[in-house]
């Protein structure tokens, strides 16, 4: 079927993927208050398996949209596979962290119905910003999502750095939203329409580069700059991935990040494809920016769960380098890597929960010595996810950074290339530093200490989750070809053959 | 007179604005903020989106600017936040962002007609036969339910999750 949006109707078949996902979540959110009685807590097994179920009808939609076309490449909705493949990182990212969530809320007493819906919802929001070529509506799919990111840091009412970690966040937040409307109001005036395709097009005949273009395209790197955490606009990012209840930081560190990343690329990398001379340094500096300051950060963190917040941001210096890069091949890899990032960040932040006994204690590094020996299950998973986020050969992190180098070597990226090479250098101190912890040193304060590892506790569904993430990470570094062939085919339609490469770098 | 009066309107705009970040009470501040909303609703009158001139000032000025007032006298923060206004760098830095910018707008816009950013954009010959047409409501309403309906709709969505995360968020007992 050809999808042709002058019809209205075709809209609905277009988004089925976030219409079924915005009901499954009003789902959710009733069921929630129908299960509630007063001064018990509500069974997150029951709610979650709901919401997955929700997750499970949206991927069906997005699997049965690979069958559609469109017409045309600027509907206001995109159907090309850019967008499904998002989709598939987005419902994932959803999934896996309601998955290692269950015994985490239940025992923080937390609002079980309104925490998954507002994880769907913030789901819907990331999808409008992935899928969509109109600004307004990446605009509000953003705010969707950021709003819902919002409550989830502050979820947690019994923790005050919860609170905190919440106001902050929205603080910062809505003052980076100014910027990015700011941006998009500007881009309006610059080219006289806000979706993306057409503004390429503006762009080519005749609008060309104006100061308004160049004040518009400022504003928008600073706004996405802040969703991404982009160095300097990184601050907030600590202080949250900390405050906030470890599930929703998985969340956020996986997901939201993802969804930034990729409406980034789809704003920039398409809309701004004609200029790509003017904004190029910017992405330059922020990738160059990032990648140094927060793996030198790092560093020096005694917190588990601050380090990697640290690490998230430090990630994110990588991507930036794709589309610093701009070409096929380092989208594909940026795709690529946001896959597993999300594996092995949600796992990463799942073994946190683990040893921190679903709640938010031991995190710091001396708790985690000689875990290895207690408990090996968990020390040989969390190693694999450390060492796949410090882009150890063998695991999927290093594929993903093999392909990130791949595209930045094509743009002729060199210095970029050098300090990913480096900072990743630098980056395995800090996370073979907790490996050693965990194997190398002996557990403080007596032998063995019984008493605090009983309250080590990883429920079936945690530990069917953090097998599966490990043996995907591990698979998807030695077998890396089909997922990447899929992401190279994926990014294709951002490029469209007709305009040519834009090649070329200093 | 026109232009007498958009001068006059844009001037009570900017300097209502100032008085937002200037004062130091906020109910003061919220005040500037009406008048700011009000002359900005003057312009779009003399822009002939009478429509828009009206929704401006029942919900800006008028609905969500009293939702404002409500809350801050309903916490009791109507006194004065002299300690943490300090005229300092960043303030300093603040200030110099936006006049640079708007410098720079003010430079892309002058010369009118002819530059390349009116292109774009219909002029107010092809915006009078749309308002004879369809109405002054109409040609909001149109775009609005035809070409933005998704945007429409995900705005619903957008009030749905600020609705749930307030009442989690501010709910009495948990």
């Amino acid at each position: 079927m050809e999808l042709d949006f002058a019809r209205q109707s075709h809209l609905i078949w277009a988004l089925l993927p976030e219409i079924v996902l915005s009901i499954s979540a009003m789902a959710v959110l009733l069921a929630g208050v129908w299960k509630h009685e007063e001064g018990r807590p509500q069974d997150a097994h029951w709610l979650g398996g709901l919401a997955l179920a929700g997750l499970l009808l949206a991927a069906v939609a997005n699997g049965w949209l690979y069958g559609l076309s469109e017409v045309g490449r600027d509907g206001i909705i995109a159907l090309d596979g850019f967008r499904l493949f998002a989709n598939w990182l987005f419902l994932l990212g959803a999934a896996l962290t309601i998955v290692v969530s269950f015994t985490y809320v239940e025992r923080q007493r937390l609002q079980v119905g309104e925490f998954y819906a507002l994880i769907l919802l913030a789901t819907v929001g990331m999808m409008f910003m992935g899928g969509t070529r109109d600004l307004i509506l990446i605009f509000l799919g953003l705010e969707t999502m950021s709003i819902a990111a919002y409550v989830l840091t502050a979820y947690n009412r019994r923790d005050r750095r919860s609170a905190e970690a919440g106001l902050k966040y929205f603080l910062l937040g809505a003052f980076s939203t100014g910027f990015l409307l700011y941006g998009i109001a500007l881009a309006y005036g610059a080219t006289g329409t806000t979706n993306v395709a057409e503004m390429a097009v503006s762009i080519e005949g005749g609008a060309g580069l104006s100061g308004l273009l160049v004040a518009a395209m400022g504003l928008l790197a600073i706004g996405f700059g802040f969703k991404v955490a982009a160095v300097p606009f990184h601050m907030w990012t600590p202080d949250v991935y900390e405050g906030a209840p470890s599930p929703s930081t998985a969340y956020m560190a996986a997901a939201v990040k993802a969804a930034s990343f990729i409406a980034f690329v789809r704003v920039f990398l398409v809309a701004f494809e004609g200029v790509y001379t003017s904004w190029f340094p910017i992405l330059w500096w922020l990738a160059a920016l990032t990648m140094v300051v927060a793996n030198l950060v790092a560093l020096t963190q005694a917190n588990v769960k601050r380090m990697l917040a640290y690490s998230s941001v430090a990630h994110g210096g990588y991507l930036l380098v794709a589309i610093a890069a701009a070409n096929q091949m380092a989208t594909a890899g940026l795709l690529f890597y946001l896959l597993v990032y999300t594996f092995m960040t949600v796992g990463a932040f799942g073994i946190l929960m683990v040893v921190s006994a679903q709640s938010e204690e031991r995190l710091q590094l001396e708790d985690y010595s000689g875990l290895g020996w207690r408990q090996p299950y968990l020390g040989i998973l969390f190693t694999i996810f450390l060492l796949s986020l410090a882009g150890f050969p063998g695991t999927g992190g290093f594929m993903g950074k093999i392909y990130l180098l791949q595209g930045a070597a094509e743009a002729h990226l060199w210095t970029l290339a050098v300090i990913l090479v480096l900072t990743t250098v630098v980056s395995y101190f800090y996370y073979l530093r907790v490996s050693w912890y965990m194997w190398m040193r002996p557990a403080e304060g007596g032998a063995g200490e019984p008493g605090e590892d009983s309250a080590i506790f990883a429920p079936l569904p945690m530990r069917v989750a953090l097998v599966a993430t490990a043996g995907i990470i591990l698979f998807l570094g030695i077998f890396p070809g089909n997922i990447l062939d899929f992401a190279f085919v994926s990014a294709q339609d951002l490029f469209p053959p007709a305009s040519g490469l834009i090649g070329g770098g200093p | 007179m026109a232009e007498i009066l958009f001068y006059v309107f844009a001037a009570i705009a900017v300097g209502g604005a100032l008085g937002v970040v200037l004062q130091k009470n906020p109910v003061g501040s919220l005040l500037f903020m009406v008048v700011s909303l009000g002359s900005v609703a003057g312009l779009f009158v003399l822009f002939e989106a009478h429509f828009l001139a009206a929704i401006q000032v029942i919900v800006y000025a008028g609905a969500i600017m009293v939702l404002f007032l409500f809350v801050i006298m309903l916490l009791n923060l109507g006194h004065d936040y002299r300690a943490d206004l300090r005229l300092g760098f960043w303030s300093v830095l603040a200030f110099a962002t936006v006049g640079g910018l708007a410098g720079l707008l003010a430079r892309q816009f002058r010369g009118a007609e002819e530059s390349p950013i009116y292109q774009h954009f219909p002029g107010p010959a092809a915006l009078d036969s749309l308002i004879v047409e369809q109405g002054v409501v109409g040609v909001i309403a149109r775009p609005l339910f035809t070409d933005y309906v998704v945007a429409f709709e995900l705005t619903g969505i957008l009030l749905l999750v600020a609705l749930v995360g307030a009442i989690v968020l501010a709910k009495r007992r948990v």
